[in-house]
This record gives C-alpha cells, sequence and structure tokens, in this order.
C-alpha cells in the first residue's frame, strides 16, 4: 500500500477514533446524570455509550495498524502497548500509547465485568477520565494537521462537549448527595460518628 | 414449571432506573427514583427483558431467582 | 462429668436474671463451675439444642427469633467460627443490656461459652459501643477474671464498634467486625448465616445468652415454669416516660402491660404505651391490659421488640413524640437504600408539620403513600420499625391527629420532649 494512502488512513482514522472517543465520554457522562428522557431511556443511552465505543476502538485498530504499516517513518509493532519506544516522535507517540494502553484496560474490564467485583470495574472504568485527555494532547501534540481551523475547531468542540457533560454530572451528583445527607448519613457510617440530622426539614421530599 | 422473581439488592441499587424503563409491567418506581417489585413470579412473555434488565443494571443489584416447583 | 451435663435443678430454683452476683468466685457460688463440652461432643452439643429448643426461649434482642433455631443454623455451618455477644442496645431508650452486663457479666458471657462450644466456634467476640466506657470497663474486667481463673473454655474479647442505631443490627455488627464498615448487608435468604471472614458467626443479644447460661445449667424447667405456657421464661423491660422510678425490670412473659407500667409508678395517668422502643408501636386505653408477649401484642398490631414501655402522661402529645422519634430515626438511616435514605425524613417533614399545626390538605395522602413505600424495602428493618410506630400512632391518637390536621397546635411541639435522644436534643 502507497504510504501516502496509508499516512491519509492514519490521520482520518485518528480523528474519527477521538471523535467517537469524546461521544463514548459524552455518553458515558450523562449515563450517570440520570437525565430521565422519553425518546432516550437510560439504558439506550448505555448500550450507545457501549457500542459507540466499540466502533471507536475498531478506527483506533485501524489508526495504529496504517501507523505501523507506514514506512515513511518507523514506529515499531511494540510502540502499540509501549508508550516511549518509537523513534519517530517518542514523546507524542508515546502519547497515544498511553490512551491506548488506559483504554484496553476499560475496554477488558468491562468484558470481564460479571467476573471481577464492582469496586474493582468501577476503579478501572475510572482510567476513562484519564485517557479522553491523553488521546486529546496526542491528537494536537503529533501536530501534523493540528494546524488547520477545522481540526482546532473540532477539538475545541470535543473539548466543550466533555466540559458541559462533566459539570451536567457534578451538578446531577451533588443535588442527590444533598438529599441523602439530610436522610442519613454517607456510606462510610461504620468509620465516622455522624452528627443528627438537621431538623429544617421544611419542602424537601415533598 | 420454573418460576422467575425478581430480587432488588437495595443496597447496590443507585435509581439508575433502566430496569423500570426495560420491564414496567413488573417494575414501576417510588417518588424517589427506587424500584417496586411485587414479588410475584413473572409471567413467561416478561422473563427476557427481566434477563436484560439485570444485565444492564449499573450496579447489579437485580438477582433473578429461580424456583421450580412439582406440579 | 459424663455425657449429661444437666444437674438437677436446685431446690427452689426461681429462674432470674436480675439479682445474682457480680463477681467471679460469688457467680462460681451461686452457679457452680462452667460444665462446657468442647470439641466433637455431639450429644452434649446435641443435649443443649434439645434443652433449648423446650425452653422455647426467644431472642431478646428485638427479632424474637427461637435460638434454638439460631443455634441448630448455626451448628450446621461449620465449625471455627465467631460467637458475637450484642450488648450494643442501640435503641435509646433501652438500659437492659448495660444494666446485665455490668451487674451480671458472667452470666452472659457464660451464655456465650455454652453456646460457643455447642456451635464449636473458636472465640467469643463482645461488642460494646465506643463511648460507653462503663459497661466496657465492667465487661473488660469480667473477662479478665475469667481468664486469670482459666475460667472461660473459649477465648472471650472485647470490641467497641460506633454507637449507631443501626450498627447493633446483627449483619452491620459482623459486617463491623469483619470490615470495620458497621452497616447492614442485604440479606434475602436468612437460611445462609452470617459470616466473619470464611466462617460462620452466631449473633445474640446479651440477655437471650444470660438465660442459655441458665437453661444450660439447670434444665428448661425453671425457665418454663415462668412466664406463659405459650411465652415462657422472664425478661427485662426499661419503663420510662411518666413514671416516677423509671429503670429496669425483670418480669415474667404475659405480665399485662399496665401491670409492668405501675412497677414504675406512674406519677399520673398515661394516655398510651410505647412498647418496644423507638421502633415499635403505640398502644392505647383499650388494649393496656394486653399480656407482655409476642403473640397478644402482635394481635393488636404491636410486638415485643426491645423490651421498653414507655408511659406518655396525659399531658403529653403522641404525634409531637411520633413527630420526633421519626426524625430521630431518619437520622440513624445506615445511608444505603434509597427508600429510607429519602422516605424516612420526608415523613418526618410531614411529622413535623403536622405537629406544629401547620398540615395541608394532602399531607395525610401523601404520609400514607409513603409509609407504605417506605415499609420492607431496606436491607434491614429499621425502616420498617418507623412505619409501624407511625402507622400505630395515626391510629392510638386518631383524634390529635384530626385537631392537628385542622390546625390546632398542642403547644408540646415546643415543649423539651419527655423522651431521650442521643446527641443534639430534637425538638
Amino acid at each position: 500500500m502507497n504510504s501516502t494512502v496509508l499516512w491519509y488512513v492514519t490521520r482520518a482514522s485518528g480523528i474519527v477514533a477521538l471523535v467517537l472517543l469524546t461521544a463514548t465520554m459524552v455518553l458515558g457522562l450523562t449515563t450517570s446524570a440520570r437525565a430521565r428522557s422519553r425518546n432516550w431511556p437510560g439504558f439506550a443511552r448505555q448500550e450507545l455509550h457501549r457500542r459507540v465505543s466499540m466502533i471507536a476502538i475498531v478506527f483506533l485498530a485501524i489508526h495504529v495498524l496504517t501507523s505501523i504499516l507506514d514506512t515513511y517513518v518507523h514506529i515499531g509493532w511494540a510502540s502499540i502497548v509501549v508508550p516511549f519506544t518509537s523513534s519517530y516522535s517518542r514523546f507524542w507517540v508515546g502519547m497515544g500509547t498511553v490512551a491506548l494502553d488506559l483504554l484496553a484496560a476499560v475496554f477488558v474490564s468491562s468484558l470481564l465485568r460479571s467476573r471481577i467485583k464492582p469496586g474493582t470495574w468501577r476503579g478501572i472504568h475510572w482510567l476513562a477520565y484519564g485517557c479522553w485527555p491523553v488521546a486529546l494532547a496526542h491528537t494536537f501534540g503529533m501536530g501534523t494537521d493540528a494546524g488547520e481551523p477545522w481540526v482546532i475547531a473540532l477539538g475545541a468542540s470535543c473539548v466543550l462537549a466533555v466540559g458541559a457533560a462533566l459539570l451536567q454530572r457534578r451538578r446531577a451528583t451533588s443535588s442527590r448527595v444533598a438529599g441523602r445527607s439530610t436522610g442519613g448519613p454517607e456510606p462510610d457510617a461504620g468509620r465516622h460518628p455522624v452528627p443528627t440530622a438537621s431538623l429544617e426539614g421544611a419542602g424537601r421530599g415533598q | 414449571m420454573t418460576t422467575v422473581r425478581i430480587t432488588i439488592d437495595p443496597v447496590a441499587c443507585d435509581a439508575y432506573g433502566y430496569c423500570a424503563e426495560l420491564l414496567p409491567e413488573a417494575i414501576v418506581l417510588d417518588e424517589w427514583g427506587y424500584p417496586i417489585v411485587d414479588g410475584r413470579p413473572l409471567p413467561a412473555d416478561l422473563v427476557a427483558a427481566a434477563r436484560r434488565a439485570a444485565r444492564d443494571c449499573p450496579r447489579r443489584a437485580i438477582r433473578l431467582t429461580l424456583k421450580s416447583s412439582a406440579g | 462429668m459424663g455425657n449429661d451435663v444437666r444437674q438437677a435443678p436446685p431446690r427452689g430454683a426461681l429462674h432470674h436474671l436480675l439479682g445474682h452476683p457480680t463477681d467471679l468466685s460469688g457467680h462460681i457460688d451461686a452457679h457452680g463451675p462452667l460444665a462446657v463440652a468442647l470439641g466433637r461432643h455431639e450429644s452434649w452439643q446435641a443435649a443443649l439444642g434439645a434443652n433449648l429448643e423446650a425452653s422455647g426461649l426467644l431472642g431478646r434482642g428485638g427479632g424474637g427469633f427461637p435460638s434454638a433455631t439460631k443455634l441448630a443454623l448455626a451448628r450446621a455451618h461449620g465449625d471455627g467460627g465467631t460467637l458475637v455477644v450484642n450488648g450494643m442496645e442501640g435503641e435509646p431508650a433501652s438500659d437492659k443490656d448495660k444494666v446485665l452486663l455490668t451487674r451480671a457479666p458472667h452470666l452472659v458471657l457464660d451464655g456465650a461459652q455454652f453456646l460457643a462450644a455447642a456451635c464449636r466456634a473458636r472465640r467469643v467476640v463482645v461488642c460494646v459501643p465506643a463511648g460507653r466506657d462503663g459497661v466496657a470497663t465492667a465487661v473488660l474486667h469480667a473477662i479478665s477474671e475469667r481468664s486469670s481463673a482459666r475460667y472461660a473454655r473459649v477465648s472471650e474479647v472485647i470490641v467497641r464498634p460506633p454507637d449507631r442505631f443501626v450498627a447493633g443490627e446483627e449483619s452491620a455488627l459482623t459486617n463491623w467486625i469483619d470490615s470495620q464498615t458497621a452497616l447492614p448487608v442485604f440479606r434475602p435468604d436468612k437460611g445462609v448465616p452470617l459470616r466473619i471472614g470464611k466462617r460462620a458467626a452466631l449473633v445474640h443479644n446479651a440477655e437471650t445468652l444470660a438465660h442459655v447460661a441458665l437453661i444450660a445449667r439447670n434444665g428448661p424447667e425453671p425457665f418454663l415454669a415462668r412466664g406463659m405456657a405459650e411465652e415462657p421464661g422472664t425478661c427485662l423491660i426499661t419503663i420510662g416516660g411518666a413514671v416516677a422510678q423509671p429503670g429496669v425490670v425483670e418480669i415474667e412473659r404475659g405480665t399485662p402491660l399496665r401491670d409492668i407500667v405501675r412497677l414504675g409508678t406512674p406519677v399520673e395517668s398515661f394516655q398510651a404505651l410505647l412498647v418496644g422502643g423507638y421502633g415499635g408501636s403505640w398502644v392505647g386505653p383499650d388494649d393496656f391490659g394486653t399480656p407482655y408477649a409476642s403473640i397478644p401484642l402482635r394481635a393488636i398490631g404491636a410486638g415485643a421488640g426491645v423490651g421498653v414501655i414507655i408511659a406518655l402522661g396525659a399531658t403529653g402529645c403522641g404525634v409531637a413524640e411520633t413527630a420526633r422519634i421519626t426524625r430521630y430515626l431518619a437520622g440513624q438511616s445506615a445511608g444505603q437504600c434509597g427508600p429510607c435514605v429519602f422516605g424516612l425524613p420526608a415523613i418526618a417533614d410531614d411529622l413535623a408539620r403536622l405537629a406544629g399545626g401547620q398540615s395541608d390538605p394532602g399531607l395525610m395522602t401523601r404520609l400514607q403513600r409513603r409509609l407504605g413505600q417506605v415499609n420492607g424495602r431496606g436491607a434491614c428493618r429499621h425502616p420498617d420499625g418507623a412505619v409501624s410506630l407511625v402507622r400505630s400512632a395515626l391510629s392510638v391518637f386518631r383524634a390529635d391527629v384530626a385537631a392537628h390536621e385542622r390546625g390546632e397546635p398542642c403547644g408540646q411541639w415546643h415543649r423539651p420532649s419527655p423522651l431521650r435522644f442521643p446527641g443534639p436534643t430534637a425538638r
């Protein structure tokens, strides 16, 4: 295959993977926010989150394969999983490897979800919070198309989308915690003494 | 005949509500978003949806208990 | 000693818990040595089980579960487990376990030794809440007396879980001993025993164990000789409220409620009794003659619960006190299950409005709906206790509820409560 073709495919599939990864993040964050909607029930959003993540992985695979098969610059097979071992653009390719490693951990843990402890699964899933920004950094750090206005606009939109989803999740979780704290102590009641509930109860739970 | 019943682990449940979306005939949500099940055996046509609800619950709070009763 | 360790009961032996010597030597003089058979002593263990079964002893920690059945379950699930002495007494109105552990710790510990030997447990763990240092000191002293005299057969230790209402629930207790989290565990199948680590755990209330110690030594006859035929024995009750002499008394099962309250010398005529503690039920004047036993109490919509009877004086307000208790119970939720975490405060809010004369037209409907929604939907019975309290209040104080609904306050809501609550006082 022609090196130029490979190069274009690498760049294109990388950007598509980033967009899909962003969509996965947004869907994952709004799953937790539990926003109820008639047309988009929660279980459907969760299903979509899973499927979009798998498509992202497919594009990521294309991105990685083409970048290695492209002989114009040397990126060894080992660089798929071992970060900072590529002779070409060691740091930024390495960042890409880190993102891939984190994503692989999340993916494998989800495949094994029924066999591992829920706490373990959640802990590993939180690696996604590391994966996405690293992937974003890799995209812009590699530099190839980073100067293009439309790529910058795309990157900015991704950041805004994830930022907005994060804020929404924060707001939803804190109102839930507030609701709980009028009623009872936080779940680690066994470890700390907790004062009895406040007596102002007007309006809540009505 | 095998009867299938839904049991919800109230400690694990975090009111995601997917179960009520998937199985509205058997699960309703209370005013705080937590599922209410009546403990009766599920009709056979709802068992598949119940399995899906158990699989999709993000907190793994749904258990399906199967009991075989002699005729 | 032989296989039959049961001695003939001393002549005139009366089964009772209070009034025994507190120190070890006095205890041994009064009751004889601790005759337990360790190891695989099937016949001795079976004999103990049979004695417990014959006595009909029910748990005195609130559950009222037959002790013989609990023992059989523990025996079936393997050796090397733990015998947990539940001295938590999270019910604020109850003092009986404190009294028992301070005045007759050896009786309680002996009961633990008998059951530990019967289910081949390898240790006895006594639970006294953090902060309750008087009781802990008494228990520690007793444990060290027993250990110096090599009196105890299975090792005894004391632990101090946090002082919270739900920490005394049996699965919360084993959870804490196992992993430092004093939170109840969801147990849909009670046939599976509690576990600490990989081994089984048998949890018993301190008073239950004291009864076991006497039944194991003297056989079931002295126990059967007291109380009712359907529910024999004695039990400890904490009397409180509008009485001149509150405190812990020992009564025979089946004693009518009003006779029990009379032991505390009521200061005024009382309009209602709270039976079973803060998670129990109110009982109205028509039922003051009810015998204190599970079946008669269940027939009037109450339950024996924890041995507590509180008299509400004529000047008190049942609605106000119920509102305060519900607020307390809401604050004591373990915080794990949505219906309890959200439901109890919502119910407490509405009761506070009612008590303060600020009812609204939808309040009763809302309250009834929530009571139905909260009942039975937690991992433990904490919300159920609150629901039974409120439901009984709505029935017993029907007239007061109607008055409050019309917006008439009673003044009691703004006065200090006759009930006691730990921590900052409830309104």
